[in-house]
């Protein structure tokens, strides 16, 4: 079986700012780290890895400094790295994210099962999994709780969804998210990481893609536009009430109301 | 170059008419997202002067479809289909992709549910068209374009996205974010019955089971806590604080030496050396607010605190300061809303 995990780098904090005469994200001097929900993406494929003899490939659409989380994801069980580094992939929305990496799925070859994580916690829209599936005509289930069961050509997953837990048996070639509650990611091997130091990196650009037209990538491909960040108006909205218990309760019921929790 | 000019090509808004609400969904049961959803639709489509349409796929759900007119849609769109009883994302997505090409709508709303979450990327991407996830705030252009802000960055960034070149629009929204409009049981609307090749319908997906979710297990998970402090003098007078989470579906959760007297269990702890907590609404019952207490709840998004003492240091984070008496004011309180219930019930059935 092969599997291909998609990770992605992002900034360790998201405590981010906002440059005031740019209105960009300050990016300088941030750390990055692989994004926390694709570390169980990666364990995932690790825990099959050692039930079925599996392959894994991880891949990422980044910069160049990317490879860093790849080399990383070698310490935890993956066996072979691959960079999607383009100027022109730059700007990319999920439309043209997904389609990166579709393409790069591709060029990797055999895929018999995707995994990627629930979200980012930096652009965290949760939809690059579904639309790399949709790319690539394959079915695919989102919000994975529990990998059940792994059979030749099919697996079987629980989903879940808004008001139930669905149990699903998922044919392949597909695509799967997944939650935090999958596993519990282990920790970096230093014997791997030393052993691995120096394993090459696979580096695809656009041109090295089936589709080369640049108008599908990066901020061309893109469909949507980001006009502008802003900081969130702050909650700092206090107010201190005083009275009757019954107007206090009165008061408190109101503010119940009006947040929905009712 | 060619390519260019033929790719970015401007398009004909014009041609794209309505603003679409995807009506979510489990076995015919209408999710509350879809009523908020069609509130937001209706003040847009006013605003452009567009229609409100509701795509509605499913089984056995033909008769359902006259709710969503008196919720604010002008015509129901319904696909009733035996490979729809189960959400299954390949026949979905064929029969939105059906929709759409009959349709062609301007803007498509679908509920920031795991269904929502994955269907509605599914489909855009099949338009090659673009998707704002999780908006908190929409408004529309003269244009037909629609202003979307999102949360990014977990909360710490805002960003204003529009989809300039593209039709359909795609937004997902979570629930209880918009609100809905009041039920209007005379408003008029059509319905009609679509049909599909069931050929489109085909799936490499077979539900096994499906079962109701269990309950939040862990306080961290919870959406809404009520937290009970040392102002609570016996371990009987939890009781009240139990009913309160009751009538507000929430959990309940405690300060240390409440644990430390055996009453409630060390897995309910907010604070440093207990859990961190982050619910849309913390109300805490006779805290005082400790700095290892804060620090394990301080991001909570709504603090309503109530305690006797004016100067507890717990009003310094809260947004709502109640200076009261617990023992009086949430009985008083549990009334009101047992009150407020009953209102709502009637409303809805
Ligand atoms: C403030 C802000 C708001 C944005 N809002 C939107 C929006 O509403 N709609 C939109 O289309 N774009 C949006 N974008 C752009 C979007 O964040 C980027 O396109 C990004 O490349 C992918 O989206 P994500 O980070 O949300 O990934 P998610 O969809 O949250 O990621 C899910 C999973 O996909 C995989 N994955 C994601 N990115 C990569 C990658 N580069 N390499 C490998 N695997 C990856 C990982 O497994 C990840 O766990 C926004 C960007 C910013 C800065
Ligand atoms: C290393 C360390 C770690 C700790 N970690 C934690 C931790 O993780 N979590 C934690 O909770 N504590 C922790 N503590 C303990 C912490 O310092 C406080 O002692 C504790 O948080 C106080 O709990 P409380 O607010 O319930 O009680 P108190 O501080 O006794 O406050 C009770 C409050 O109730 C009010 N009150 C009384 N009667 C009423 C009434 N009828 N109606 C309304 N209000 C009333 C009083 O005005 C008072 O403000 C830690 C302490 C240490 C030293």
């Amino acid at each position: 079986m092969d599997i291909t995990v998609c990770i992605k780098q992002v900034p360790s904090t998201s405590e981010v700012e906002i440059d005031q005469e740019t209105g960009n994200l300050k990016r300088d001097g941030v750390d990055a780290k692989i994004n926390p929900y694709d570390l169980f993406a990666i364990e995932g494929a690790v825990q099959i890895k050692e039930q079925t003899g599996a392959t894994i490939n991880v891949v990422t659409m980044g910069p160049n400094q990317a490879a860093d989380i790849l080399h990383e994801a070698f310490t935890l069980g993956a066996d072979h790295g691959y960079l999607i580094t383009d100027r022109k992939c730059a700007g990319a929305d999920v439309l043209a994210t997904a389609k990166a990496l579709s393409e790069g799925i591709k060029k990797i070859g055999k895929a018999d099962l995707i995994i990627c994580g629930k979200q980012t916690t930096d652009g965290d829209t949760a939809q690059v999994g579904a639309e790399i599936a949709e790319l690539l005509d394959i079915p695919h289930a989102n919000n994975i709780l529990a990998i059940k069961e792994i059979k030749k050509e099919s697996l079987v997953v629980d989903v879940d969804m808004p008001t139930m837990i669905q149990t699903i048996e998922i044919k392949l070639p597909c695509l799967i998210s997944v939650d935090k509650d999958l596993n519990q990611p282990r920790l970096p091997s230093y014997k791997v990481k030393k052993a691995t130091k120096n394993k090459e990196i696979t580096a695809y650009g656009v041109c090295d893609f089936e589709d080369s037209n640049e108008m599908h990538y990066g901020m061309n491909g893109s469909a949507t536009q980001v006009i502008r960040i802003f900081p969130p108006t702050s909650n700092s909205n206090t107010e201190s009430w005083e009275g009757t218990s019954d107007e206090l309760a009165t008061k408190i019921a109101d503010k119940i109301v009006e947040l929905k929790i009712l | 170059t060619y390519v260019e000019d033929e790719e970015r090509e401007e398009i004909d808004k014009s041609l794209w008419n309505g603003v679409v609400v995807y009506v979510e969904h489990t076995y015919g049961k209408i999710h509350p997202v879809t009523f908020e959803l069609l509130g937001k639709a209706r003040e847009l489509a006013e605003e452009i002067n567009h229609e409100v349409i509701c795509l509605f796929a499913g089984y056995n759900i033909a008769d359902k479809g006259g709710e969503l007119i008196q919720f604010g849609a002008d015509r129901v769109y319904i696909y009733d289909e035996k490979e729809l009883e189960d959400y299954r994302v390949e026949p979905y997505a064929a029969v939105f992709e059906d929709f759409i090409k009959h349709q062609k709508p301007s803007v498509v709303l679908v509920g920031g549910t795991t269904v929502g979450r994955s269907l509605a990327p599914r489909v855009a991407a099949r338009f090659r068209t673009g998707l704002t996830a999780d908006c908190t705030s929409l408004s529309i252009d003269e244009n037909t374009d629609l202003a979307q802000i999102r949360p990014a960055f977990g909360g710490n960034i805002m960003a204003h996205i529009k989809t300039r070149d593209k039709r359909p629009q795609f937004a997902t929204v979570r629930y209880k974010i918009f609100s809905a409009m009041e039920k209007d049981e005379r408003r008029a609307g059509t319905i009609e019955i679509c049909s599909i090749s069931k050929e489109l319908l085909k799936s490499g997906i077979t539900v096994l089971e499906s079962k109701e979710k269990p309950k939040a297990k862990y306080i961290e998970d919870a959406e809404v806590l009520v937290v009970a402090g040392k102002g609570i003098q016996k371990e009987e007078d939890l009781a009240i604080i139990y009913e309160l989470a009751d009538q507000l579906g929430a959990m309940v959760a405690s300060t240390r030496p409440l644990i430390e007297a055996g009453w409630t269990d060390p897995k309910v702890q907010i604070g440093l050396s207990g859990r961190t907590v982050k619910p849309k609404l913390i109300i805490t019952c006779g805290v005082s607010g400790s700095v290892q207490f804060i620090a394990g709840m301080k991001n909570s998004e709504q603090i309503i605190a109530i305690n006797t003492d004016p100067n507890a240091p717990i009003f310094n984070i809260a947004n709502y300061s109640v200076v009261g008496d617990i023992y009086e004011v949430i009985p008083k309180l549990l009334e009101k809303l047992k009150l407020e219930k009953r209102e709502k019930i009637e409303v809805f059935v």
